[in-house]
């Protein structure tokens, strides 16, 4: 078989999965004229979720650690929009993403640097606390970040100031086209932890994962890998920061705090992180999960509590693990190779 | 031409002395055996070379390059590779395609079809290796390591667990490819057939040194291997 054979024949099931990612795309794109301005708004926070934790998984699916401080590099997203805005004037969400980016990526850098020469239990303790360190900086240097009121964030313009949001109804239009940003940028990186995930760097990372004696043989320098993972989820997780501070329009030292971090890890869980799409689905139906928990009961933690003590006893490959092996059984046979 | 050398290469564990002041040599191009008894120090003397175990005294020299201490990267760099047996893996080393097994060691896919030709892997190409035959799965553990491009290859216990029939034809393809790119390999072997017809060279260990070191004729005519091997003299 020639290499272009062999090519084709693989190639043939991706196809199937962007058509079927297409369509989920458009049908993303046709939803807010018909679900209204609330679920639309819902829905924004929810692709924010997704691509946080989309960053997140790549680290515990891919690369077999577990971030327990993954809300520093979101708060440092959302923090350094509210710094551009205050303290260099800037309005553009563009130069949020161009300027916040390289900064969510020095941090987790420099996070993943001293983090990844551990794994397991200690790798997860280091996140932590070096989390918690930004975490209490930006508590307590109240005149540098406004301590537990945090910075408010107003709407900045969208694709280079062709966008502004003032005056009558800017609310309104404003949460439109920013599910059209949001959504655009969800897909730009859906793409790119796809081509990630799957490229021979993303293979190696399954390799060590699953046993790094024999990927140390391979000629893979661990730790390397392991960082520049880091540095990459730590990034996602960053602009996903980016993204959420505007539409909150106010950052607080919560997002930084350690229960944001377990919000993260709850919604790679929820949807599966064995799968790629497992930390989408579940970033998304956390947010719904949150949000209509909150409005219904005082006591929503524990139905958070309940419902994720369930899903790691009924469903511990997520939902979209369970989907997927449900499928799988019915699947007719046609070859088991 | 010497491409490997061991000064007093030690390593114990605990009383027990895997290796026991080995001075060990490998010539360039050769195709060499390491045989000897279960225990007699084979595997950690391939492991101490490939940087899996650290010597207790000794050195090890590369081209004439100390690398005792170098990281498993940097020996690979060098040119050490070993083989690693893929059925032993987790669950993604054996739900993976072949093309993926070697595309994460060589990231070129002209490459890696390349590679798998040359071990008559390549109609498997996705095929998942834990689907494989085992003499084929045999096949992908030195076609991993062969990828990675190194002047010498160790290979451990290529042929243990397939047909008599089947270690022939695996040892046939791994020692052409072997020869045909110039890699020099240092084969873990027991069966002595195989060890016979394919080796340049064969080195006997018996309780972590080298009792003998000869051609396979010499090998032949040494009663002290027949003794240890076969527990009688062969000219008894």
């Amino acid at each position: 078989m020639t290499v272009a054979a062999v090519s084709r024949v693989q190639y043939r099931p991706k196809l199937l999965l962007f058509a079927a990612a297409a369509v989920v795309l458009m049908l993303l794109a046709l939803l807010p004229p018909y679900i209204g301005l609330y679920q639309t708004q819902l829905l924004t926070y929810g692709l924010i979720a997704a691509i946080a934790a989309l960053g997140f998984n790549l680290l515990l699916g891919y690369t077999g650690l577990l971030s327990f401080g993954h809300s520093a590099f979101f708060g440092v997203g959302a923090y350094s929009v509210a710094f551009l805005l205050r303290d260099a004037g800037i309005h553009s969400m563009e130069l949020y993403i161009l300027i916040g980016l390289p900064i969510a990526a020095v941090i987790s850098a420099l996070f993943g640097y001293i983090c990844v020469r551990h794994t397991r239990i200690f790798f997860g303790i280091l996140t932590l606390a070096l989390s918690q360190v930004l975490w209490t900086l930006a508590y307590k240097f109240f005149w540098v970040t406004g301590g537990s009121d945090g910075l408010r964030v107003a709407r900045p313009t969208l694709l280079a100031g062709m966008l502004t949001f003032t005056g009558g109804g800017s609310f309104q239009r404003f949460i439109n086209a920013y599910y059209y940003y949001v959504l655009g940028v969800f897909a730009i990186c859906v793409v790119i932890m796809w081509v990630i995930v799957h490229s021979p760097f993303g293979k190696a990372l399954q390799a060590i994962r699953d046993n790094e004696t024999r990927a140390a043989f391979l000629g893979l320098r661990i730790s390397r890998f392991r960082w520049v993972s880091f540095l990459i989820s730590g990034t996602f997780t960053g602009l996903a920061g980016i993204l959420w501070v505007p539409l909150n329009g106010l950052t607080t030292p919560e997002v930084m705090y350690w229960p944001f971090s377990g919000e993260i890890v709850f919604m790679t869980l929820l949807g599966g992180f064995r799968n790629f799409t497992g930390p989408i689905v579940g970033g998304v139906l956390f947010t719904y999960l949150k949000t209509y928990a909150v409005a219904t009961t005082e006591y929503w933690q524990l139905l958070l509590g309940v419902v994720l003590v369930l899903l790691v006893m009924l469903l511990p490959t997520g939902i979209v693990g369970a989907i997927s092996a449900v499928a799988g059984k019915l699947r007719p046979r046609e070859k088991s190779s | 031409m010497i491409l490997l050398e061991t000064v007093d290469l030690s390593k114990r564990f605990g009383d027990l002395r895997a290796c026991d002041d080995v001075n060990f040599t490998v010539n360039k191009g050769e195709f060499l055996s390491l045989v000897g008894s279960n225990g007699a120090g084979k595997t950690s003397l391939v492991n101490l070379i490939s940087g899996h175990l650290k010597p207790n005294s000794g050195r090890i020299l590369f081209e004439g390059q100390d690398v005792t201490f170098a990281a498993v990267y940097e020996r690979i760099k060098a040119g050490i590779a070993r083989s690693f047996q893929i059925s032993r893996e987790g669950k993604i080393a054996r739900i993976a395609a072949l093309a993926d097994h070697i595309l994460v060691v060589v990231r070129k896919r002209r490459e890696t079809f390349d590679v798998l030709g040359r071990f008559g892997l390549n109609g498997k190409s996705s095929v998942p290796a834990g689907g494989l035959a085992q003499g084929e799965r045999k096949l992908l553990d030195v076609a991993v390591a062969y990828a990675l491009r190194p002047k010498l290859l160790f290979l451990d216990e290529p042929t243990s667990g397939v047909s008599t029939r089947e270690k022939t034809q695996i040892m046939d393809t791994v020692s052409s490819v072997v020869r045909a790119g110039a890699v020099t390999a240092v084969v873990i072997e027991h069966d002595m057939d195989v060890v016979f017809r394919y080796s340049d060279r064969i080195v006997m260990m018996h309780e972590g040194r080298f009792l003998a070191d000869g051609t396979p004729e010499e090998i032949k005519a040494n009663n002290d291997v027949a003794n240890i091997l076969l527990g009688v003299p062969l000219s008894a």
